[in-house]
């Protein structure tokens, strides 16, 4: 019987056009103001997580930090809250896109001219420092940035600038590990 | 009347399940957008991919002329919304932090779930070192206290800073973006070609 001949890699590397994508990401912020009077984000689930980590190792220590217990209220869990869900929802809504056009699969993604052990030395590296600047921002690109700037708050404007500003000024230090 | 959440139109309840909606739709662009590809997010900065500046940009003025409209019509009170507050030196610091991180990683928090999605290992170990850094930072907390706390503007927006009128702001804003977009078409033609 002749087998069926299937292309799975069809759709690999073909992305939307990034007006289009632009557009669509634009009227979901306008919704999600629309509904919840708030901007949508993405590293405050991170936050959560490690508030609840710690708060579930050592409780008494994450009462006693001061910036842990501004996120601890009496016994509900500090991942009881919309960001969290909106994280879950990203990860579902990222993996049908992926899924839907043959994205999925484990693999470290790094330029051909570097080595797997390096990329994933910067990842984790930039991932500390991303995490970290984050909080003293108290926003990412997602949160501060875009959502800020949707309400043209200054604070969100000056994060913007300052994230790719000084990413622009830094590439050429970085520039091995891209291109 | 938005917003509808807290003017009570819509449930209370019904806030987490919107959220997970509205994250699954996020996701989905992001990644149908190619964000989920560190390679692509880190050409913008050496000129050979230019979807981030062109998604976020889009999604920015997107976002703020609706908003801008639906208050006009009358479908939503622009007053009401959330404006992220301003703690200057906060901002700027936090914000240099991140760049740095950006151009390191190649991703942002949101990116990076996507990519932790589909699979990607390097977007995975990225997750772990948000948390290792939120970590850093909580447990030296009273080493960034005054940057965290001090400089608090309150919840400012740029007309209150500077003064202008909001819809010339917007209007500005939206060409100098057009006139960006047109010179990153200008800037990719001469650069050379990454295939990633």
């Amino acid at each position: 019987m002749k087998k069926l001949k299937i292309d799975t890699n069809k759709n690999s590397h073909i992305y939307w056009n990034p007006y289009f994508g632009g557009f669509l990401l634009g009227i979901l912020i306008l919704f999600t103001f629309y509904m919840t009077g708030r901007g949508l984000g993405a590293s405050g689930a991170m936050k959560s997580s490690v508030v609840t980590i710690v708060n579930t190792v050592t409780h008494s220590h994450a009462e006693q930090n001061e910036y842990y217990s501004k996120f601890i209220k009496g016994n509900e869990s500090p991942m009881n809250n919309w960001l969290v869900f909106e994280t879950l929802g990203v990860l579902i809504g990222a993996f049908i896109s992926g899924g839907l056009s043959g994205r999925i699969g484990w693999r470290v993604q790094h330029s051909p001219k570097i080595t797997r052990k390096r990329r994933l030395i910067f990842a984790l590296g930039g991932g500390v420092l991303f995490g970290l600047g984050a909080q003293i921002a108290r926003g990412c690109t997602s949160g501060a940035a875009l959502s800020g700037m949707a309400v043209l708050s200054t604070g969100g404007f000056i994060t913007m600038l300052a994230i790719f500003g000084t990413a622009f000024l830094v590439a050429y230090f970085f520039r091995k590990n891209w291109i | 009347m938005g917003p509808l959440i807290p003017n009570g139109v819509i449930p209370y309840e019904w806030s987490n399940i919107i959220a997970i909606i509205i994250g699954i739709a996020f996701g989905f662009v992001l990644e149908a957008s190619g964000f989920s590809s560190s390679r692509k997010l880190a050409g913008v900065f050496y000129g050979y991919d230019f979807a981030v500046l062109k998604v976020f940009f889009t999604a920015a003025l997107v976002a703020l002329i609706g908003i801008l409209y639906m208050d006009y019509l009358g479908y939503l009170d622009m007053g009401a919304l959330y404006v992220h507050p301003t703690y200057l030196w906060g901002a700027i610091i936090g914000g240099a932090i991140m760049g740095v991180g950006f151009v390191a990683g190649g991703f942002c928090p949101g990116t990076s779930l996507c990519a932790v999605a589909i699979g990607k290992v390097d977007a995975i170990i990225y997750v772990i070192g948000i948390m290792m850094g939120v970590f850093i930072f909580s447990e030296l907390y009273f080493l960034f206290q005054p940057i965290y706390e001090g400089s608090f503007e309150g919840n400012i927006t740029l007309m209150d800073t500077f003064g202008v009128n909001r819809y010339w702001f917007v209007f500005v804003f939206t060409i100098a973006a057009i006139i960006i977009f047109a010179l990153s078409d200008q800037i990719r033609k001469r650069v050379k070609k990454i295939f990633y």
